[in-house]
């Protein structure tokens, strides 16, 4: 070893460090959304709750590294952000019975030893349900929700989550900070909402982690290796629903749709990172594993009985691609009935011009051609490369070439992306 | 990333574990399984039955010898798996250390092999990108298209 001892034990003391701050960040990630919950309870202050608890963490950062990972390190933190809180309230002069209850639970769980379990299991899944529905509120914009949601429900870093949108960490400090204030002006109780308003603040939570999920599965730009791992994040905060809110159908839904959509992702990119079309993609590389929890959990929302929602009808779509063994086999007209029930009931141009590709492998490309027609004079279509590159493709196989192109040339014109351009363009060329 | 945790015991572990009543052992397990559950890592878990329904499938010979066993030096038996999805080796190691196992058991844990694991400039590899890329090229020349999965 040429550079001498001296470095290498440097190099040695530097990996242990950082080996001990990810074990405390791997604690985290499991134990926070548990903690923040429980203190939210106990303050009564969720924007206090959340800064207790990344003090705590701080303190963790600190400590373990050289004292070793407590046995129960929920506990540790817990204990530790809860006497932060009574110091907090002293600085302010505010020792009301609020601090002698926090002093009180304190001792209590000083006296039953680090080890012993400091909550009710029962109460804490009440509680990171409230967190969930707090951090998902209709007073935050989509953006705060986000960040909220992934820093308090999933755990992540600040910088973790501004490396997985592509912005500076600045800015998703701030977004949390005002989040966090937004919260407190609108004196958001922390409670689960009242059964009237459930299904309408449970569809915040839903889109908020379908939102999550896009941002890695769409990988619009910039390095993407933290992409898949933000849709991995957002299975597992549906998965967490799912646990709390095993009674909600759509719940079921949105896991299916995302299990179903990540067990295509290792056919979706081929080895020179270019998108792999769904008919063409391998379905041998398509994760069963995935495809079976997808299916698992529609199973489950279809048992509801209830009629399923739009997450579950998409994931419908999915799950009958997944059991083709390839693109002409695939079961179209159930697709198409997929796509009438979720017309029904979330109508959107987008939904509409989707069935129309169902239809024209359904009952061919004549019957595509009218409804694709129809749609021109939607505003939401008129602007994009999605009608004209449809059209395109219907039009070729109806065997008329050269609309076929003007189609294609059309839609190359409107994509904002390179690689679609570049595959709508060759189309084009060969004159389908 | 996914790990497997393989649970291990020796047969003196076993034997110990006869001893806790079975109630103890589901609660505790059950406890230890919801906590994964309810925290959205658990992906996939299964026990597996005495060795005794097992057998061994044995390469040193041609064509491969298929015995009941006996399972030769092997004080450890595979008893049980579970599959976790996580966001690094720490947190696999965080959520095994939380197993409700006693002492003579193990917990080996193994990172699951994802596409990413093989090499791009591997010839086979490369000959299936190339087969790959000649069936879209004829796919494509067929079929309509459709939307990127």
């Amino acid at each position: 070893m040429t550079p001498g001892d001296a470095v290498t034990a440097d190099e040695t003391a530097r990996r242990a460090e950082d080996s001990a701050r990810r074990a405390v960040v791997a604690v985290w990630r499991i134990e926070s959304a548990r903690i923040v919950a429980t203190l939210t309870r106990f303050t009564g202050d969720f924007a206090l709750a959340e800064d207790l608890g990344q003090d705590a963490l701080a303190d963790a950062l600190a400590q373990w590294p050289t004292q070793g990972v407590p046995r129960n390190g929920a506990a540790w933190l817990t204990a530790v952000a809860k006497r932060k809180a009574i110091d907090h309230w002293r600085r302010q002069e505010r020792l009301d019975q609020r601090v002698a209850a926090l002093g009180r639970d304190l001792e209590r769980q000083e006296q039953a030893g680090a080890d012993a379990v400091p909550w009710d299991p029962d109460e804490i899944d009440d509680d990171v349900l409230r967190l969930v529905f707090t951090a998902c509120h209709p007073v935050l914009s989509a953006q705060a929700r986000v960040a909220l949601t992934l820093r308090v429900v999933a755990g992540l870093e600040t910088t973790e989550i501004a490396r997985a949108f592509l912005v500076p960490v600045a800015t998703i400090q701030q977004r949390i900070v005002r989040a966090k204030q937004a919260l407190a002006e609108a004196e958001v109780p922390f409670e689960t909402p009242p059964r009237a308003e459930r299904t309408a603040r449970l569809g915040a939570v839903l889109g908020v982690i379908y939102a999550i999920f896009t941002e890695g599965h769409a990988a619009t730009a910039g390095d993407d290796w933290m992409r898949p791992e933000l849709s991995l994040e957002a299975i597992r905060l549906a998965r967490q629903l799912a646990a709390l809110q095993p009674d909600e159908s759509e719940v079921h839904g949105l896991l299916a749709l995302l299990e179903l959509t990540v067990a295509r992702f290792p056919a979706r990119i081929d080895a020179h990172g270019e998108p792999v079309l769904l008919a063409d993609q391998d379905r041998r590389r398509w994760d069963r594993g995935a495809i079976r929890r997808g299916s698992a959990a529609l199973a489950r929302a279809e048992g509801f009985g209830r009629g399923l929602g739009p997450y579950a009808l998409q994931a419908a779509i999915a799950q009958t691609h997944a059991d083709a063994s390839d693109f002409a086999a695939t079961d179209w007209p159930r697709i198409v009935a997929a796509y009438d029930a979720l017309l029904r009931i979330a109508p959107s141009p987008v939904v509409a011009l989707n069935r129309a590709v169902a239809v024209s492998m359904a009952d061919g490309p004549a019957a595509a051609l009218a409804i694709v027609d129809a749609l021109a004079g939607e505003r939401a279509l008129a602007v994009g490369h999605l009608l004209p590159s449809v059209r395109g493709e219907v039009l070729a196989r109806l065997g008329r070439d050269d609309e076929a192109r003007e189609a294609f040339a059309l839609a190359a014109a409107r994509t904002q992306n390179e690689r679609e351009r570049a595959v709508l363009l060759a189309k084009a060329a060969a004159g389908r | 990333m996914q790990y497997m945790l393989i649970m291990r015991a020796t047969d003196e572990a076993v034997e110990a574990y006869k001893q806790i009543p079975f109630e103890q052992v589901i609660e505790a397990m059950g406890k230890y399984n919801e906590s994964m559950i309810d925290a959205g890592v658990l992906t996939a878990g299964e026990g597996l039955s005495d060795a005794s329904e097992g057998f061994v499938v044995d390469f040193s010979a041609d064509p491969p010898l298929v015995t009941d066993g006996p399972y030769g030096e092997t004080k450890e038996l595979f008893n049980g798996f579970w599959i976790l999805e996580v966001s690094s080796k720490e947190e696999a190691a965080e959520w095994a250390k939380r197993c409700p196992l006693g002492p003579g058991s193990k917990l080996e844990v193994r990172r699951v092999q994802g596409v990413d694991d093989f090499p791009a400039d591997n010839e086979w590899i490369q000959k299936e990108e190339g087969w790959r890329e000649e069936e879209a090229a004829r796919r494509a020349a067929s079929t309509p298209g459709g939307s990127a999965g």
